[in-house]
Protein backbone atom coordinates (compact mmCIF):
# COMPACT_ATOMS: atom_id res chain seq x y z
CA UNK A 1 0.00 0.00 0.00
CA UNK A 2 2.41 2.55 0.76
CA UNK A 3 4.90 1.39 -2.36
CA UNK A 4 2.11 2.46 -4.29
CA UNK A 5 1.35 5.73 -2.03
CA UNK A 6 5.00 6.69 -3.14
CA UNK A 7 4.67 5.23 -6.76
CA UNK A 8 1.76 7.86 -7.07
CA UNK A 9 3.73 10.93 -5.62
CA UNK A 10 6.60 10.49 -7.86
CA UNK A 11 4.01 10.21 -11.00
CA UNK A 12 2.36 13.60 -9.60
CA UNK A 13 5.88 15.23 -8.69
CA UNK A 14 6.89 14.62 -12.59
CA UNK A 15 3.49 15.64 -13.43
CA UNK A 16 3.29 18.92 -10.97
CA UNK A 17 6.83 19.67 -11.94
CA UNK A 18 6.30 19.66 -15.79
CA UNK A 19 9.20 17.42 -16.49
CA UNK A 20 6.32 14.64 -17.77
CA UNK A 21 4.60 17.68 -19.99
CA UNK A 22 8.02 19.12 -20.96
CA UNK A 23 8.92 15.23 -22.03
CA UNK A 24 6.12 14.81 -24.01
CA UNK A 25 6.09 18.14 -25.78
CA UNK A 26 9.46 17.60 -26.50
CA UNK A 27 8.74 14.42 -27.91
CA UNK A 28 5.70 15.70 -29.84
CA UNK A 29 8.22 18.49 -31.53
CA UNK A 30 10.22 15.28 -32.79
CA UNK A 31 7.19 13.43 -34.31
CA UNK A 32 6.25 16.95 -35.64
CA UNK A 33 9.49 17.12 -37.06
CA UNK A 34 9.55 13.57 -38.28
CA UNK A 35 6.44 13.61 -39.99
CA UNK A 36 6.79 15.99 -41.95
CA UNK A 37 10.78 14.73 -43.25
CA UNK A 38 8.20 11.45 -43.96
CA UNK A 39 5.81 13.18 -45.48
CA UNK A 40 8.48 15.66 -48.01
CA UNK A 41 10.26 11.81 -48.98
CA UNK A 42 6.80 10.09 -49.32
CA UNK A 43 5.20 13.00 -52.38
CA UNK A 44 8.80 13.18 -53.71
CA UNK A 45 8.40 9.73 -54.15
CA UNK A 46 4.99 9.93 -55.68
CA UNK A 47 6.21 12.79 -58.08
CA UNK A 48 9.28 10.86 -58.68
CA UNK A 49 7.28 7.66 -60.06
CA UNK A 50 10.38 5.43 -58.40
CA UNK A 51 9.47 1.67 -58.13
CA UNK A 52 7.50 0.87 -55.24
CA UNK A 53 10.67 -1.63 -53.83
CA UNK A 54 12.73 1.50 -53.63
CA UNK A 55 9.82 3.81 -52.24
CA UNK A 56 9.19 0.91 -49.67
CA UNK A 57 13.25 0.70 -48.71
CA UNK A 58 13.74 4.32 -48.34
CA UNK A 59 10.93 4.99 -46.05
CA UNK A 60 11.07 1.51 -44.09
CA UNK A 61 15.00 3.11 -43.24
CA UNK A 62 13.23 6.15 -42.25
CA UNK A 63 10.76 4.90 -40.05
CA UNK A 64 14.11 2.66 -38.54
CA UNK A 65 15.84 6.20 -38.24
CA UNK A 66 12.86 7.39 -36.14
CA UNK A 67 12.74 4.54 -33.83
CA UNK A 68 16.51 5.07 -33.14
CA UNK A 69 15.54 8.70 -32.47
CA UNK A 70 13.46 7.34 -29.85
CA UNK A 71 15.26 5.21 -27.95
CA UNK A 72 17.81 7.48 -27.86
CA UNK A 73 15.51 10.03 -26.13
CA UNK A 74 13.44 7.40 -24.34
CA UNK A 75 17.08 6.32 -22.56
CA UNK A 76 18.51 10.25 -21.94
CA UNK A 77 15.02 10.78 -20.60
CA UNK A 78 15.28 8.39 -18.48
CA UNK A 79 18.21 8.83 -17.30
CA UNK A 80 17.28 12.73 -16.81
CA UNK A 81 14.85 12.52 -14.67
CA UNK A 82 15.78 9.85 -12.54
CA UNK A 83 19.47 10.55 -12.03
CA UNK A 84 18.15 12.73 -8.75
CA UNK A 85 15.77 10.63 -7.21
CA UNK A 86 17.43 8.89 -4.44
CA UNK A 87 20.46 10.54 -4.58
CA UNK A 88 18.97 13.71 -4.42
CA UNK A 89 16.69 13.68 -1.60
CA UNK A 90 19.59 11.69 0.65
CA UNK A 91 21.60 14.79 0.19
CA UNK A 92 18.61 17.02 0.92
CA UNK A 93 17.66 15.35 3.53
CA UNK A 94 14.00 15.14 2.23
CA UNK A 95 14.16 11.50 2.56
CA UNK A 96 14.60 11.56 6.59
CA UNK A 97 10.59 12.88 7.15
CA UNK A 98 9.45 10.31 4.13
CA UNK A 99 11.99 7.36 6.05
CA UNK A 100 10.72 8.06 9.63
CA UNK A 101 7.34 7.14 8.69
CA UNK A 102 5.87 3.55 9.24
CA UNK A 103 7.06 2.72 6.16
CA UNK A 104 10.08 0.29 4.53
CA UNK A 105 12.41 1.58 2.79
CA UNK A 106 12.10 -1.11 0.27
CA UNK A 107 8.50 0.36 -0.09
CA UNK A 108 10.10 3.74 -0.52
CA UNK A 109 12.58 2.55 -3.32
CA UNK A 110 10.03 0.43 -5.32
CA UNK A 111 7.11 2.90 -5.32
CA UNK A 112 9.67 5.66 -6.68
CA UNK A 113 11.22 2.82 -9.19
CA UNK A 114 7.10 1.49 -10.13
CA UNK A 115 6.62 5.43 -10.50
CA UNK A 116 9.34 6.33 -13.00
CA UNK A 117 8.85 2.76 -14.67
CA UNK A 118 5.05 3.73 -15.22
CA UNK A 119 6.11 6.93 -16.63
CA UNK A 120 8.95 5.37 -18.81
CA UNK A 121 5.94 3.08 -20.26
CA UNK A 122 3.65 5.85 -21.17
CA UNK A 123 6.63 8.01 -23.27
CA UNK A 124 7.55 4.84 -25.28
CA UNK A 125 4.29 3.72 -25.44
CA UNK A 126 3.41 7.16 -26.42
CA UNK A 127 6.56 8.14 -28.29
CA UNK A 128 6.67 4.81 -30.62
CA UNK A 129 3.09 4.58 -31.05
CA UNK A 130 3.21 7.94 -32.56
CA UNK A 131 6.55 6.93 -34.77
CA UNK A 132 4.83 3.91 -35.96
CA UNK A 133 1.42 6.14 -36.87
CA UNK A 134 3.04 8.37 -38.61
CA UNK A 135 5.12 5.35 -40.66
CA UNK A 136 1.74 4.23 -41.59
CA UNK A 137 -0.30 7.00 -42.64
CA UNK A 138 2.33 9.57 -43.48
CA UNK A 139 4.81 6.56 -45.19
CA UNK A 140 2.35 3.77 -45.98
CA UNK A 141 5.06 1.88 -43.91
CA UNK A 142 4.87 -0.50 -40.57
CA UNK A 143 7.52 -2.10 -39.01
CA UNK A 144 7.80 -5.84 -38.07
CA UNK A 145 7.11 -6.81 -34.16
CA UNK A 146 6.17 -3.55 -33.68
CA UNK A 147 5.31 -4.45 -29.86
CA UNK A 148 8.02 -6.73 -29.09
CA UNK A 149 10.30 -3.84 -30.17
CA UNK A 150 8.43 -1.29 -28.09
CA UNK A 151 8.76 -3.93 -25.21
CA UNK A 152 12.50 -4.52 -26.02
CA UNK A 153 13.17 -0.43 -25.44
CA UNK A 154 10.92 -0.26 -22.39
CA UNK A 155 13.55 -3.41 -21.16
CA UNK A 156 16.29 -1.30 -21.88
CA UNK A 157 14.84 1.77 -20.35
CA UNK A 158 13.97 -0.14 -17.14
CA UNK A 159 17.26 -1.63 -17.20
CA UNK A 160 19.43 2.06 -17.06
CA UNK A 161 16.10 3.24 -14.71
CA UNK A 162 17.66 0.29 -12.42
CA UNK A 163 21.23 0.93 -13.05
CA UNK A 164 20.28 4.94 -12.06
CA UNK A 165 18.56 3.64 -8.88
CA UNK A 166 21.32 1.37 -8.24
CA UNK A 167 23.78 3.76 -7.94
CA UNK A 168 21.84 6.64 -7.19
CA UNK A 169 21.96 4.78 -3.40
CA UNK A 170 25.95 5.15 -3.11
CA UNK A 171 27.35 8.55 -4.93
CA UNK A 172 26.08 11.84 -5.92
CA UNK A 173 23.72 13.02 -8.52
CA UNK A 174 26.78 14.21 -10.62
CA UNK A 175 28.49 11.06 -10.29
CA UNK A 176 25.52 8.95 -10.49
CA UNK A 177 24.11 10.04 -13.81
CA UNK A 178 28.64 10.56 -15.28
CA UNK A 179 28.31 6.70 -13.92
CA UNK A 180 25.43 5.58 -15.88
CA UNK A 181 26.01 7.92 -19.09
CA UNK A 182 29.37 6.48 -19.24
CA UNK A 183 27.86 2.47 -18.63
CA UNK A 184 25.45 3.28 -21.61
CA UNK A 185 28.45 4.68 -23.62
CA UNK A 186 30.49 1.40 -23.05
CA UNK A 187 27.34 -0.43 -24.19
CA UNK A 188 26.94 1.64 -27.27
CA UNK A 189 30.63 1.55 -28.85
CA UNK A 190 30.62 -1.90 -27.99
CA UNK A 191 27.79 -2.12 -29.95
CA UNK A 192 29.40 -0.60 -32.54
CA UNK A 193 32.46 -2.93 -32.37
CA UNK A 194 30.64 -6.10 -32.41
CA UNK A 195 28.72 -4.97 -35.54
CA UNK A 196 32.38 -4.29 -37.43
CA UNK A 197 33.79 -7.12 -35.99
CA UNK A 198 30.91 -9.12 -37.34
CA UNK A 199 30.29 -7.52 -41.08
CA UNK A 200 34.35 -7.73 -41.17
CA UNK A 201 34.56 -11.46 -39.84
CA UNK A 202 36.68 -10.32 -36.74
CA UNK A 203 35.61 -12.79 -34.07
CA UNK A 204 37.78 -11.02 -31.58
CA UNK A 205 36.25 -7.53 -31.89
CA UNK A 206 32.82 -9.37 -31.89
CA UNK A 207 34.14 -10.88 -28.54
CA UNK A 208 34.84 -7.44 -27.32
CA UNK A 209 31.56 -6.39 -28.29
CA UNK A 210 29.54 -9.30 -26.10
CA UNK A 211 31.92 -8.58 -23.28
CA UNK A 212 30.52 -4.64 -23.43
CA UNK A 213 27.39 -5.78 -23.62
CA UNK A 214 27.59 -8.22 -20.59
CA UNK A 215 28.99 -5.06 -18.52
CA UNK A 216 26.03 -3.36 -19.68
CA UNK A 217 23.40 -4.80 -21.40
CA UNK A 218 21.36 -1.82 -22.40
CA UNK A 219 22.43 -1.62 -26.37
CA UNK A 220 22.76 -5.01 -26.89
CA UNK A 221 18.15 -4.85 -26.35
CA UNK A 222 18.09 -1.64 -28.72
CA UNK A 223 19.92 -3.66 -31.26
CA UNK A 224 17.43 -6.53 -30.85
CA UNK A 225 14.81 -4.41 -31.13
CA UNK A 226 15.90 -3.10 -34.07
CA UNK A 227 16.40 -6.57 -35.44
CA UNK A 228 12.99 -7.24 -34.64
CA UNK A 229 11.63 -4.80 -36.92
CA UNK A 230 13.64 -4.63 -39.61
CA UNK A 231 12.46 -6.36 -42.56
CA UNK A 232 14.88 -9.27 -44.16
CA UNK A 233 15.96 -7.24 -46.98
CA UNK A 234 17.28 -4.22 -44.71
CA UNK A 235 19.13 -7.55 -42.03
CA UNK A 236 20.85 -8.10 -45.43
CA UNK A 237 22.31 -4.68 -45.51
CA UNK A 238 24.59 -6.31 -43.11
CA UNK A 239 26.52 -2.99 -41.66
CA UNK A 240 24.55 -0.39 -40.48
CA UNK A 241 23.27 1.16 -37.30
CA UNK A 242 19.95 0.39 -38.37
CA UNK A 243 20.51 -3.21 -40.09
CA UNK A 244 21.97 -5.75 -37.63
CA UNK A 245 25.34 -7.46 -38.67
CA UNK A 246 25.12 -9.00 -35.52
CA UNK A 247 21.66 -9.30 -33.25
CA UNK A 248 22.01 -10.22 -29.75
CA UNK A 249 20.36 -13.37 -29.23
CA UNK A 250 17.49 -13.76 -26.94
CA UNK A 251 19.51 -15.23 -24.40
CA UNK A 252 21.27 -11.79 -24.47
CA UNK A 253 17.46 -10.57 -23.51
CA UNK A 254 16.99 -12.89 -20.71
CA UNK A 255 20.75 -11.83 -19.37
CA UNK A 256 19.42 -7.96 -19.44
CA UNK A 257 16.03 -8.96 -17.85
CA UNK A 258 18.36 -11.00 -15.06
CA UNK A 259 21.14 -8.15 -14.69
CA UNK A 260 17.77 -5.36 -13.94
CA UNK A 261 16.04 -7.70 -11.15
CA UNK A 262 19.62 -8.47 -9.77
CA UNK A 263 20.61 -4.46 -9.62
CA UNK A 264 17.26 -4.16 -8.13
CA UNK A 265 17.88 -6.31 -5.59
CA UNK A 266 20.95 -4.71 -5.09
CA UNK A 267 19.42 -1.13 -4.91
CA UNK A 268 17.04 -2.16 -2.05
CA UNK A 269 19.65 -4.15 -0.15
CA UNK A 270 21.73 -1.40 -0.04
CA UNK A 271 19.01 1.48 0.12
CA UNK A 272 17.99 -0.62 3.38
CA UNK A 273 21.56 -0.42 4.84
CA UNK A 274 22.95 2.13 4.67
CA UNK A 275 23.10 5.77 6.94
CA UNK A 276 20.26 8.02 5.77
CA UNK B 1 18.84 5.97 15.38
CA UNK B 2 15.50 5.39 17.29
CA UNK B 3 13.75 6.02 14.14
CA UNK B 4 16.33 3.63 11.79
CA UNK B 5 17.81 6.26 9.72
CA UNK B 6 21.63 5.78 11.35
CA UNK B 7 22.07 1.55 12.48
CA UNK B 8 24.07 1.04 15.18
CA UNK B 9 27.70 0.19 14.55
CA UNK B 10 27.08 -1.95 17.87
CA UNK B 11 24.48 -3.24 20.83
CA UNK B 12 20.80 -2.87 20.69
CA UNK B 13 18.31 -0.27 21.57
CA UNK B 14 14.57 -0.19 22.54
CA UNK B 15 12.34 2.05 21.83
CA UNK B 16 8.24 2.03 22.87
CA UNK B 17 9.58 -1.66 24.15
CA UNK B 18 10.86 -2.85 20.76
CA UNK B 19 14.14 -2.54 18.42
CA UNK B 20 15.21 0.21 16.86
CA UNK B 21 14.86 0.22 13.59
CA UNK B 22 11.17 -1.54 13.68
CA UNK B 23 8.79 0.23 10.94
CA UNK B 24 5.47 -0.65 13.08
CA UNK B 25 6.52 1.25 16.03
CA UNK B 26 6.86 4.29 13.96
CA UNK B 27 3.05 4.34 13.65
CA UNK B 28 3.41 5.58 17.66
CA UNK B 29 6.40 7.73 16.27
CA UNK B 30 6.29 11.19 15.08
CA UNK B 31 9.20 13.06 13.72
CA UNK B 32 10.85 17.20 13.09
CA UNK B 33 13.95 17.02 11.76
CA UNK B 34 16.48 19.92 12.04
CA UNK B 35 16.35 20.86 8.91
CA UNK B 36 12.77 20.10 7.55
CA UNK B 37 12.52 19.51 3.76
CA UNK B 38 9.99 18.42 1.34
CA UNK B 39 8.91 18.65 -1.66
CA UNK B 40 8.31 21.82 -2.51
CA UNK B 41 5.81 20.93 -5.41
CA UNK B 42 3.32 20.33 -2.53
CA UNK B 43 1.03 22.30 -0.93
CA UNK B 44 0.42 22.67 2.82
CA UNK B 45 -2.52 20.58 3.28
CA UNK B 46 -1.44 18.18 0.69
CA UNK B 47 1.86 17.11 3.05
CA UNK B 48 -0.05 16.45 5.43
CA UNK B 49 -2.47 14.42 3.50
CA UNK B 50 0.60 12.69 2.19
CA UNK B 51 2.36 12.16 5.57
CA UNK B 52 -1.00 10.64 7.21
CA UNK B 53 -1.25 8.26 4.66
CA UNK B 54 1.85 7.37 4.89
CA UNK B 55 1.03 6.44 8.70
CA UNK B 56 -1.78 4.84 7.61
CA UNK B 57 -4.69 7.21 8.69
CA UNK B 58 -8.07 7.04 6.59
CA UNK B 59 -9.35 9.16 4.49
CA UNK B 60 -12.39 10.77 6.74
CA UNK B 61 -10.07 11.03 9.72
CA UNK B 62 -7.76 13.15 7.64
CA UNK B 63 -10.52 15.27 6.37
CA UNK B 64 -11.12 16.15 10.26
CA UNK B 65 -7.32 16.33 11.34
CA UNK B 66 -5.97 18.02 8.76
CA UNK B 67 -7.63 21.53 8.63
CA UNK B 68 -6.96 20.85 12.93
CA UNK B 69 -3.23 20.96 12.75
CA UNK B 70 -3.44 23.63 10.07
CA UNK B 71 -5.32 25.89 11.96
CA UNK B 72 -3.18 24.34 15.33
CA UNK B 73 0.35 25.54 13.45
CA UNK B 74 -1.05 28.71 12.58
CA UNK B 75 -1.08 28.05 8.62
CA UNK B 76 -4.66 27.79 7.57
CA UNK B 77 -4.72 30.60 4.91
CA UNK B 78 -1.85 28.71 3.70
CA UNK B 79 -3.15 25.76 3.47
CA UNK B 80 -3.18 25.63 -0.32
CA UNK B 81 0.46 27.38 -0.67
CA UNK B 82 2.91 25.33 -2.19
CA UNK B 83 5.79 24.69 0.36
CA UNK B 84 8.43 26.17 -2.26
CA UNK B 85 6.59 29.84 -1.36
CA UNK B 86 7.22 28.84 2.24
CA UNK B 87 9.50 30.82 4.84
CA UNK B 88 11.63 28.66 6.97
CA UNK B 89 9.45 29.66 9.86
CA UNK B 90 6.54 28.41 7.90
CA UNK B 91 8.38 24.83 7.15
CA UNK B 92 9.07 24.78 10.66
CA UNK B 93 5.48 24.97 11.53
CA UNK B 94 4.20 22.59 8.49
CA UNK B 95 7.36 20.19 9.77
CA UNK B 96 5.60 20.34 13.39
CA UNK B 97 2.00 19.39 12.10
CA UNK B 98 3.40 16.23 10.52
CA UNK B 99 5.12 15.11 12.97
CA UNK B 100 1.72 15.05 15.12
CA UNK B 101 -0.67 14.35 12.12
CA UNK B 102 -1.20 10.64 13.51
CA UNK B 103 -1.11 11.56 17.33
CA UNK B 104 1.79 9.87 18.12
CA UNK B 105 3.01 9.02 21.88
CA UNK B 106 6.52 9.46 21.16
CA UNK B 107 7.72 12.81 19.24
CA UNK B 108 11.60 13.58 18.68
CA UNK B 109 11.36 17.17 17.55
CA UNK B 110 15.17 18.11 16.35
CA UNK B 111 15.84 22.08 16.89
CA UNK B 112 11.74 22.92 16.46
CA UNK B 113 12.46 26.61 17.18
CA UNK B 114 15.00 27.28 14.75
CA UNK B 115 14.22 29.88 12.10
CA UNK B 116 11.04 31.09 14.29
CA UNK B 117 9.74 34.22 15.34
CA UNK B 118 9.02 34.77 19.49
CA UNK B 119 5.36 34.32 18.39
CA UNK B 120 6.46 31.30 16.42
CA UNK B 121 8.51 30.15 19.59
CA UNK B 122 5.89 30.13 21.78
CA UNK B 123 3.71 28.26 19.65
CA UNK B 124 6.37 25.96 19.71
CA UNK B 125 6.32 25.54 23.48
CA UNK B 126 2.29 25.51 23.77
CA UNK B 127 2.29 22.33 21.45
CA UNK B 128 4.93 20.58 22.75
CA UNK B 129 2.92 21.23 26.07
CA UNK B 130 -0.34 19.83 24.76
CA UNK B 131 1.81 17.09 23.64
CA UNK B 132 2.37 16.39 27.05
CA UNK B 133 -1.04 16.78 28.73
CA UNK B 134 -2.73 14.65 26.22
CA UNK B 135 0.12 12.04 27.46
CA UNK B 136 2.76 11.82 24.91
CA UNK B 137 6.62 12.23 25.64
CA UNK B 138 8.32 15.00 23.85
CA UNK B 139 12.14 14.39 23.31
CA UNK B 140 13.53 17.94 22.31
CA UNK B 141 16.85 18.62 21.15
CA UNK B 142 17.81 21.58 21.26
CA UNK B 143 20.66 24.28 21.77
CA UNK B 144 18.41 27.21 22.78
CA UNK B 145 18.84 25.99 26.41
CA UNK B 146 16.19 29.14 27.69
CA UNK B 147 13.89 27.59 25.90
CA UNK B 148 14.50 23.45 27.15
CA UNK B 149 14.37 25.83 30.36
CA UNK B 150 10.91 26.52 30.22
CA UNK B 151 9.63 23.53 27.87
CA UNK B 152 10.64 20.47 29.45
CA UNK B 153 10.68 18.17 32.53
CA UNK B 154 13.93 16.05 32.40
CA UNK B 155 17.20 17.34 30.28
CA UNK B 156 20.06 15.63 29.50
CA UNK B 157 23.13 16.43 28.26
CA UNK B 158 25.15 15.19 25.91
CA UNK B 159 28.61 14.92 24.63
CA UNK B 160 30.29 13.78 21.87
CA UNK B 161 27.58 11.06 21.74
CA UNK B 162 27.64 10.35 25.77
CA UNK B 163 25.36 11.51 28.29
CA UNK B 164 26.95 13.39 30.67
CA UNK B 165 24.89 14.85 32.87
CA UNK B 166 20.90 15.07 33.44
CA UNK B 167 18.67 17.01 35.72
CA UNK B 168 14.99 16.35 36.38
CA UNK B 169 13.75 20.29 35.86
CA UNK B 170 10.24 19.59 38.03
CA UNK B 171 12.42 19.24 40.89
CA UNK B 172 14.09 22.50 40.21
CA UNK B 173 11.44 24.57 38.95
CA UNK B 174 13.48 28.01 39.60
CA UNK B 175 17.17 26.57 38.83
CA UNK B 176 19.61 24.67 40.50
CA UNK B 177 20.80 26.84 43.80
CA UNK B 178 24.84 26.27 44.43
CA UNK B 179 25.77 26.91 48.41
CA UNK B 180 29.31 27.07 48.95
CA UNK B 181 30.46 27.70 52.72
CA UNK B 182 33.13 27.64 54.74
CA UNK B 183 32.34 26.28 58.33
CA UNK B 184 34.83 24.48 60.95
CA UNK B 185 33.49 22.32 63.83
CA UNK B 186 30.73 21.03 61.10
CA UNK B 187 29.95 17.09 62.83
CA UNK B 188 29.65 15.02 59.82
CA UNK B 189 25.51 13.46 61.31
CA UNK B 190 25.25 17.16 60.45
CA UNK B 191 26.28 17.07 57.07
CA UNK B 192 24.00 13.87 56.71
CA UNK B 193 20.90 15.62 58.14
CA UNK B 194 21.31 18.22 55.31
CA UNK B 195 19.89 15.52 52.40
CA UNK B 196 16.46 17.34 53.99
CA UNK B 197 17.13 20.20 51.89
CA UNK B 198 19.94 18.71 49.37
CA UNK B 199 20.61 15.55 47.95
CA UNK B 200 24.49 16.32 47.82
CA UNK B 201 26.18 17.79 50.29
CA UNK B 202 29.29 17.56 50.91
CA UNK B 203 32.15 18.37 53.48
CA UNK B 204 35.80 18.52 51.94
CA UNK B 205 37.61 19.88 55.41
CA UNK B 206 36.49 23.12 55.85
CA UNK B 207 34.63 23.84 52.66
CA UNK B 208 30.77 22.62 52.49
CA UNK B 209 29.19 22.37 49.02
CA UNK B 210 25.67 21.21 48.62
CA UNK B 211 23.65 22.40 45.77
CA UNK B 212 19.09 22.71 46.17
CA UNK B 213 15.82 23.85 44.40
CA UNK B 214 14.99 27.06 46.44
CA UNK B 215 16.43 29.75 48.04
CA UNK B 216 13.70 29.71 50.59
CA UNK B 217 15.35 26.75 52.26
CA UNK B 218 18.60 28.86 52.36
CA UNK B 219 17.78 30.18 55.78
CA UNK B 220 16.73 27.08 57.01
CA UNK B 221 20.40 25.66 55.76
CA UNK B 222 22.32 28.31 57.61
CA UNK B 223 19.74 27.58 61.18
CA UNK B 224 20.93 24.01 60.93
CA UNK B 225 24.41 24.87 60.09
CA UNK B 226 24.48 27.11 62.99
CA UNK B 227 22.33 24.98 65.46
CA UNK B 228 24.89 22.03 64.71
CA UNK B 229 27.72 23.90 66.21
CA UNK B 230 29.25 24.71 63.30
CA UNK B 231 31.39 28.03 62.80
CA UNK B 232 30.28 29.75 59.82
CA UNK B 233 32.89 31.78 57.63
CA UNK B 234 31.30 32.17 54.32
CA UNK B 235 27.72 31.57 53.06
CA UNK B 236 27.66 31.96 49.36
CA UNK B 237 24.54 30.55 47.15
CA UNK B 238 24.68 31.35 43.55
CA UNK B 239 21.98 30.78 41.04
CA UNK B 240 22.69 28.02 38.10
CA UNK B 241 20.55 28.89 34.86
CA UNK B 242 20.35 26.19 32.62
CA UNK B 243 23.10 27.45 30.60
CA UNK B 244 25.33 28.11 33.60
CA UNK B 245 24.90 24.13 34.55
CA UNK B 246 25.33 23.72 30.62
CA UNK B 247 28.62 25.31 30.96
CA UNK B 248 29.94 23.89 33.70
CA UNK B 249 29.31 20.38 32.57
CA UNK B 250 30.90 21.00 29.15
CA UNK B 251 32.97 23.11 29.80
CA UNK B 252 33.71 27.10 28.11
CA UNK B 253 34.45 26.99 24.16
CA UNK B 254 38.12 27.51 23.62
CA UNK B 255 37.81 28.05 20.13
CA UNK B 256 38.10 31.06 18.30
Amino acid sequence: MCAWIMAGVTFREAARRKILWTAFLAGLAFLALFGTGMHFQAEHFTRASLPPFVRYQVLSTMLQVGFYAVDLLAVVMTILTSVDVLSGEIASGTIQAIATKPISRWQVLIGKWVGFAGMVAAYVAAMFGGVTAVGYFIGGVLPRHALVSALLVLLECLLVLTITFMFGTWFSTLANGVIVLGLHGLAFIGGWIEQIGAATDTPRLVTVGVVSSLIMPSEAIWRRASFEMQSSFARSFRFSPFSEASAPSLAMVEYAIAYLLVALIIAVYHFDQRDL
Amino acid sequence: MFLGLVKPSDGQALVLGVPTGDVEIRRKIGFLPEDFRFYTWLTASELLNLHGRLCGMTTARLRERVPALLDLVGLTPHREKRLREFSKGMLQRIGLAQALIHEPELIFLDEPTSGLDPMGRRLVRDVIRAQRDRGATVFLNSHLLSEVEITCDHVVFMKEGEVVASRDLRALPHGEIRVSARVRNFPPKAVAELARWSTNAQLDGERLTLATGSTEVLPDILRHLVAAGADVFEFAPEKLSLEDLFLKIMGEDRGL
